[in-house]
């Protein structure tokens, strides 16, 4: 086979001169990672805090405040309501202004006083389970801690606990969602945007009929789909680099590990992802199919790749099929590397599997590519 | 190598239809080969086989004396195209887009210079280098096709109905191009469905329904007809209603 730099040169150019004039073309490729690392950084956050609440206190002693100070104290409830009979507390809860309800009965402060147990209702609208299961939780510790605070530090040595558990939770310590979720986000940005990109450039000339001009060129089919990579992968490489300063600069996401392995990463994963647009754009009958096979390829890659839902907990089944994304191994390096510090020795497998997946796609749009009309 | 262009039985279905049907013809060089038929008759179908966009169900073609089926990418260097849709990138400007052609023929820089400022200047397009391809004119955009499909000196030009929307003036000032470029021993081939064109064509081949009815240069069709009836100074539209009655519905 021919391969003259020329012609690729030429392809390339060429590119870059439509991308300049397209207005859409430049809106997707500088405006959509930062409109959708803001829009899923805050919005597709699960920390769960400032929760609205509403108390019911039918005790009106000093403890009952102490109480619900520490529920404010811990930045997970804001008591917004103040309700003056049970059925206040179903309408706050009922009518969604609340997503919590404290119930504290009569004799709360007078049972804390005489040494007995003391009881306080917690009303939890369940029908979003992470917001309830961050409401169980974070009202168990207020309430922990204060008993604790009630007893005193004697009590607790006098009577040694038989079992002391100690956590530690590394990589994320704080458990931000942000942290967790930007260096994947990152990685469903790359995808979305080279797959819309690439997935029309084939089937666009064809329908524009430019590519009957190019069959009759002595160009390649090699020499043509070099040409057609090398200016997304610039842009993906722009785009990368766009969606980390942003990350780190705005989000704050501390970055573990090495940032040029990260690029490295990143550019070996451009290829596998402009591969499958170019396959796709290849066999698409018109622009339209095309869109519409890429949306058909960007929902998985989303929801399976492990981005929105730990691949642990999805049926095996499942979990083999979104092996063959190449989004699952570039999230996991992405992961590896900006919260866990991974080096390459790590994410060996990971490169091994997206360089074969690379290679293999792009031999397959190049072979799909037929230098004929129909 | 006498022949610029040879075809031997050529014939392309479509499923169940038959777009062309065993059409055999022989192009000499330098010569301008006039394809005329009314639309759908097959002639871009012939055209598109010669150059290797789609294949023959049967038949065997040369052009530039190598074999359509074994030598493609040979073919593709001595061909220059020019298809109905004026392919040019319109959102390109007139140079950009010469430079790409150019490039794609792989031209060094000094020739794709020297060819642009001759293309420039025989479309009449100096001085509108920078200007977007989709605000030129149908005359000016016909004419900047052809001098992207000819920036690599090709020895053999097809034009696939090249003045489709563009005025009379603009009609003239294409002709005159390409009996320049005849003269300059390029071969031609080109499928009109206009009658004053075939005029201009050394040899015409009506092409009725995938089949090549006559093959004769315009004068002898005239004469053809003559002889068999009673018409005086026929024009070519006259020759071809009369072909196409006389061989009925195929």
């Amino acid at each position: 086979m021919n391969f003259n730099v020329k012609r690729v040169l030429a392809v390339i150019r060429k590119e870059f001169y439509q991308i300049k004039r397209d207005k859409r073309t430049i809106a997707i490729i500088l405006l959509m990672p930062i409109m959708e690392l803001l829009l899923f950084g805050y919005a597709a956050s699960t920390s769960v805090d400032h929760i609205s609440t509403v108390v019911f206190n039918n005790d009106m002693g000093r403890e009952s405040q102490e109480l619900l100070d520490g529920f404010t104290n811990s930045q997970y409830f804001d008591i917004d309501y103040i309700a003056y009979s049970m059925d206040d507390v179903h309408h706050y809860i009922d009518d969604g202004y609340s997503k919590a309800g404290i119930v504290i009965p009569p004799e709360f402060s007078e049972n804390i006083k005489s040494g007995k147990t003391a009881q306080i209702q917690l009303v939890v609208d369940g029908s979003d389970p992470t917001s309830a299961q961050t409401i169980l939780s974070s009202a168990g510790g207020v309430a922990q801690a204060m008993s604790v605070e009630i007893i005193g530090d004697n009590a607790i040595k006098t009577m040694p606990q038989p079992l002391d558990l100690r956590s530690r939770v590394w990589y994320n310590p704080d458990m931000s969602s942000i942290n967790f979720n930007v260096p994947g986000l990152i990685g469903v940005i790359l995808q979305t945007v080279t797959l819309m990109l690439t997935s029309f450039s084939i089937v666009r000339e064809r329908e524009k009929g430019t590519m009957e001009q190019l069959i009759v060129t002595p160009i390649s089919k090699m020499e043509l789909m070099v040409g057609k990579i090398i200016p997304y992968v610039i842009i993906g490489f722009i785009d990368i680099i766009l969606a980390l300063a942003l990350s780190v600069f705005w989000f704050k996401v501390p970055v573990a590990g090495s940032i040029g392995l990260l690029l490295f990463f990143s550019v070996i994963f451009l290829f596998s992802a402009l591969g499958v647009g170019l396959l796709i754009s290849t066999i698409s009958k018109s622009q339209l199919q095309a869109m519409q096979l890429s949306m058909f390829m960007i929902m998985p890659n989303i929801l399976l790749s492990g981005y929105m839902f730990p691949r642990e907990a999805m049926p095996k089944v499942i979990q083999t099929i979104s092996n063959i994304f190449p989004l699952t191994y570039f999230i996991k390096v992405l992961r590896g590397i900006i919260l866990k510090g991974n080096g390459f020795s790590s994410l060996k497998n990971e490169f091994i599997i997206l360089v074969i997946f690379g290679i293999a796609v792009l031999a397959m749009a190049t072979f799909k590519f037929k230098k004929k009309i129909y | 190598m006498e022949y610029a262009i040879e075809i031997e039985n050529f014939t392309k279905k479509f499923g169940k239809f038959t777009a062309v049907n065993d059409v055999s013809f022989k192009v000499k060089k330098g010569e301008v080969f006039g394809f005329l038929g009314p639309n759908g008759s097959g002639k871009t179908t012939v055209i598109r086989m010669l150059m290797g966009l789609i294949s023959p169900t049967y038949g065997k073609g040369k052009v530039a004396g190598f074999d359509i089926s074994k030598d493609g990418d040979r073919i593709r260097e001595k061909i220059g195209y020019m298809s109905q849709k004026f392919s040019l990138y319109e959102d390109l400007t007139v140079e950009e887009n010469l430079d790409f052609y150019g490039g794609v023929y792989g031209l060094s820089k000094k020739l794709l210079e020297k060819k642009k400022k001759e293309i420039l200047k025989m479309a009449d397009l100096e001085g509108r280098e920078k200007t977007i391809t989709s605000n030129l004119s149908g005359g000016w955009k016909q004419r900047l096709a052809l001098g992207c499909s000819i920036i690599h000196d090709p020895e053999i030009l097809f034009l696939d109905e090249p003045t489709g929307g563009v005025d009379p003036l603009a009609r003239r000032k294409f002709w005159d191009l390409i009996y320049k470029l005849s003269q300059n021993g390029v071969t031609i081939l080109v499928t009109t469905h206009y009658m004053d064109e075939a005029e201009h064509c050394n040899t015409i081949g009506f092409i009725y329904y995938g089949n090549l009815l006559t093959l004769d240069t315009p004068n002898n069709m005239k004469k053809y007809v003559i002889d068999g009836h009673i018409k005086v100074k026929p024009s070519l539209e006259d020759v071809f209603v009369f072909i196409v009655n006389k061989e009925g519905t195929i």
